[in-house]
């Protein structure tokens, strides 16, 4: 049949026709562009403004989103259930973070131009990860044991996360909490315009710096971890075959343990993160579990790459489609009254599912054909 | 042996959550039970329809705040009164919209089957797509903005069909009905974990829908005015027997109206659950209750027996989504507002599902229990726990910080408390209080909590 020589014979080559079109009409576009006057300038000013507004947010928020869903992807590949609690975990992680942070100022501590919060994360992950561990002890471990089916698991991680959030609520209350502190900008608007003569501004704030940098060394390490030292071979092995990693001796409780351990320090890298960039708030943290379900499942639950991969897709398209393009699009010589924005801004939180959706339907592995729950 | 426990729990049960109703009656007041009493009717619904999909069928739903908002909805679009002038200023424009929105997507359904080559197929999509939205677009646009200028401080929106609003609990079902058809047909395929997951977002999406879309229902700035089917009680006072029935029973007559408008309400709202409850305890007890079991508890072995797994879960995907939009309609007629903002997938969502776990999936009458039981915990536990609180600080100093941070939080350990109840009765009697009924002759004796993934 001819869908069957399709779908499995090797991919279809590129044809010639298509390639001169495509290649045709870019040449149109791009002309025009290039042969206008002070058309360097201006192309340069588009690209400013979008690196701005799209660009640094999305690697921002996509790094938050994609330490949140590696945690996630974590303790599904291991313990083969979705946490819902996980986004309180991150609020219980921040939350430690925000006390440390604020012993730490009453001392006269500070990180100079870095925030506070920085020396104050040792604190935050002690406290998530003794959650973590007390909930392993006394819920998750009794259904372990039992080989209970993953509902069961779930429903418990629903009761954890009110337990969670309700802790949350009684120590630090639910109302906003700011607790970034240092220097705010590395670049200003005003200065990036005088270093480079544009009209268009860029700012670069600290704690996106952060968010960028710790988000690399975070995963960096973990990634050494998991094919590197023995523990992280294990954890492995017990996700990819829980009898076999039994049989060789693989001990059940040590890897859930440090896949517990793992999971929390990685939701408090990811709370402090998203808090020094935005600000502290319970029930912020509670809707947060939407996005990062929807990063950890679009790049395939349980794979670890994936959830990275999907935290940029799901926090680029989030940015990309609500963005209004008039002024780029206006630099670049096409002037409009609409705001050409795809979708209204108050729509920002449900880009992400209509993605997972059409992810779902289109290849419902993931991208990096994760695990089929 | 299970035969004598469920047999006198449900009584026992039921006797002390009417005791707790009662008391709070006697030491509160009986508005404050009555009011309690509606809610937890609805409650109980709600837990209702998502027995029907959890315990009948073992599906993960997640999206319940989805279908109440569309309950809420058809509240207002079957009981407001027309606006005139709005339809008059956008209407054309709207149905031009709809009509070519319906032709756009008629006509990429028929591409996709009568265009024969590949290659041609795929633009030739995308190009009607483009088209008809882009048509769609410029038809859209300016009718809403039309219709939004319409004295917008009061209406701004379409308006209903001025119909009596008890009509409306019907049309909620139906709405969220068609609605369920669309989305199980996206999401079924997909197993436990994900269609929870699914399901939650695409109930934030239809959340989102109703806030952003003005001229649907007024979005954030909500619907304040929707009638009643019960008399209000200024009108009640203003009757000359009411005020002669106050005083044989020796009751200020404002007290009096506010109790029998609120015991009208639970009469309406008990009728439906009566109902309700009736018509899905004879489901469970067919054939065809006892299919969805077979279905959940060993899938495999019932698409054997040639059952079409799929598509039963199709249907009972649509049923339970339909008694969550009854409830939802009710919740709007009772609270006389529908207010978008206030159906927040994360605020209730779980906490329905901790009233179907603590109990009893799988069985109706717990079902009911975990609604009336949980409703009333939860709103309790808002008084109760700065009462708690203040006992237990007692012995620190009347300004001290702690103390005063201590009262300002005690309300949240609510939260705390449904965590614990959930956990604990999941560990000690993980089939809620009152367990489900299975067959003399079982149908299954494992019991899920045990059964192998």
């Amino acid at each position: 049949m001819a869908t069957k020589t399709e779908t499995n014979g090797p991919p279809r080559e590129w044809h010639r026709p298509w390639g001169i079109a495509v290649g045709v009409a870019l040449l149109l576009i791009v002309l025009p562009l290039v042969g206008r006057e002070g058309a360097g300038v201006n192309l340069l000013n588009a690209l400013v403004r979008f690196a701005n507004f799209v660009v640094i947010p999305g690697m921002t928020y996509g790094s938050q989103l994609a330490l949140g869903a590696l945690g996630v992807t974590l303790i599904y590949a291991v313990m083969r259930f979705s946490d819902f609690a996980h986004g309180d975990t991150m609020a219980f992680g921040a939350m430690g973070v925000i006390l440390a942070t604020r012993v730490l100022q009453g001392m006269g501590i500070s990180a100079g131009p870095l925030p506070t919060a920085l020396l104050a994360l040792p604190f935050g992950i002690l406290g998530a990860v003794t959650l973590a561990l007390v909930f392993d002890r006394t819920v998750y471990r009794f259904y372990r044991r039992q080989r209970a089916a993953p509902v069961t698991f779930v429903i418990a991680s629903i009761g954890a996360m009110f337990v969670t959030n309700g802790l949350v609520r009684l120590i630090i209350g639910p109302s906003d909490q700011r607790f970034a502190d240092g220097a705010r900008f590395i670049i200003r608007v005003q200065a990036f315009k005088e270093m480079t003569g544009l009209s268009e501004g860029l700012a670069l704030r600290t704690t996106q710096a952060i968010t960028l940098v710790v988000a690399v060394v975070v995963v960096l390490a973990l990634f050494l971890f998991l094919n590197r030292t023995s523990l992280g071979k294990a954890m492995r092995a017990y996700a990819d075959n829980e009898d076999l990693a039994l049989l060789s001796g693989i001990n059940p409780e040590r890897v859930a343990l440090w896949t517990w351990i793992l999971a929390a320090t990685l939701a408090t890298i990811a709370g402090t993160l998203y808090g020094l960039d935005k600000s502290f708030k319970p029930f912020t943290y509670f809707q947060l579990l939407l996005p990062i379900f929807a990063s950890a499942i679009v790049g395939g639950i349980g794979k670890p790459l994936g959830a990275i991969a999907g935290g940029f897709v799901v926090a680029f398209s989030e940015i990309a489609l609500t963005y209004p393009y008039r002024k780029v699009l206006d630099y670049l010589g096409f002037e409009t009254d609409s705001l050409v924005q795809l979708l209204s801004a108050d729509y920002k939180f449900a880009v992400c599912f209509i993605i997972l959706v059409v992810v779902l339907i289109w290849r419902p592995r993931g991208i990096f054909q994760g695990r089929v729950i | 042996m299970r035969g004598n426990i469920t047999m006198g729990r449900p009584f026992w049960l039921a006797l002390a959550m009417a005791t707790a109703l009662g008391a709070v009656g006697v030491l509160q007041s009986w508005n404050v039970a009555l009011a309690i009493l509606n809610l937890q009717l609805i409650s109980a619904v709600m837990a209702l329809g998502v027995n029907i999909q959890w315990g009948y069928a073992g599906l993960f739903n997640f999206g319940i705040m989805g279908f109440t908002a569309l309950g809420g909805l058809a509240a207002v679009l079957v009981a407001m009164p027309p606006v005139a002038e709005a339809w008059a200023a956008g209407g054309r424009g709207m149905a031009m919209a709809a009509i070519t929105m319906t032709g756009t997507a008629a006509a990429v359904w028929a591409l996709q089957r009568l265009i024969r080559i590949k290659a041609l197929r795929g633009p030739a999509v995308v190009l009607v797509f483009v088209v008809g939205l882009a048509l769609t677009r410029s038809f859209y646009g300016p009718s809403v903005a039309a219709i939004e200028a319409v004295d917008s401080s009061v209406t701004g929106f379409l308006g209903g069909l001025g119909l009596p609003i008890t009509l409306s609990w019907l049309a909620g079902g139906a709405l969220a009905a068609a609605v369920a058809w669309v989305i199980g047909r996206i999401t079924l395929g997909l197993q436990s974990d994900y269609l929870a997951i699914a399901t939650l977002g695409i109930s934030a999406v239809l959340v989102a829908v109703l806030k952003n879309e003005d001229w649907l229902a007024r979005g954030v700035k909500n619907v304040t005015t929707l009638p009643r089917p019960v008399p209000y009680e200024q009108d009640l006072q203003g009757q000359g027997w009411f005020m002669d029935l106050a005083a044989r029973v020796g009751m200020d007559p404002f007290l009096l109206s506010g109790i029998v408008v609120k015991a009208l309400y639970a009469l309406l709202l008990g009728s439906v659950l009566l109902a309700l409850f009736w018509l899905s305890h004879r489901a469970l007890h067919s054939p065809w209750g006892r299919m969805m079991r077979a279905i959940r508890d060993n899938r495999d072995a019932a698409e054997a027996m040639g059952k079409d797994v799929t598509r039963r879960h199709l249907q009972v995907f649509i049923l339970g989504s339909t008694v969550v939009g009854i409830a939802g309609a009710m919740l709007v007629t009772l609270n006389g507002q529908f207010t978008p903002a206030a159906y927040n997938p994360f605020r209730y969502t779980f906490l329905v599902w901790v009233m179907v776990i603590v109990g009893g999936s799988g069985n109706n009458g717990g079902a009911i229990l975990g609604g009336f039981l949980i409703w009333f915990l939860w709103v309790q536990a808002e008084v109760g726990g700065p009462w708690l609180m203040a006992m237990v600080t007692s012995g620190l100093q009347e300004d001290s910080p702690l103390r005063q941070h201590l009262l300002n939080v005690a309300p949240h350990m609510r939260q705390l408390l449904m965590g614990v109840l959930l956990l604990v009765v999941l560990r000690l009697s993980p089939q809620g209080l009152l367990p489900e009924q299975r067959g003399k002759h079982g149908l299954a004796q494992q019991q899920i909590t045990t059964e192998h993934s």
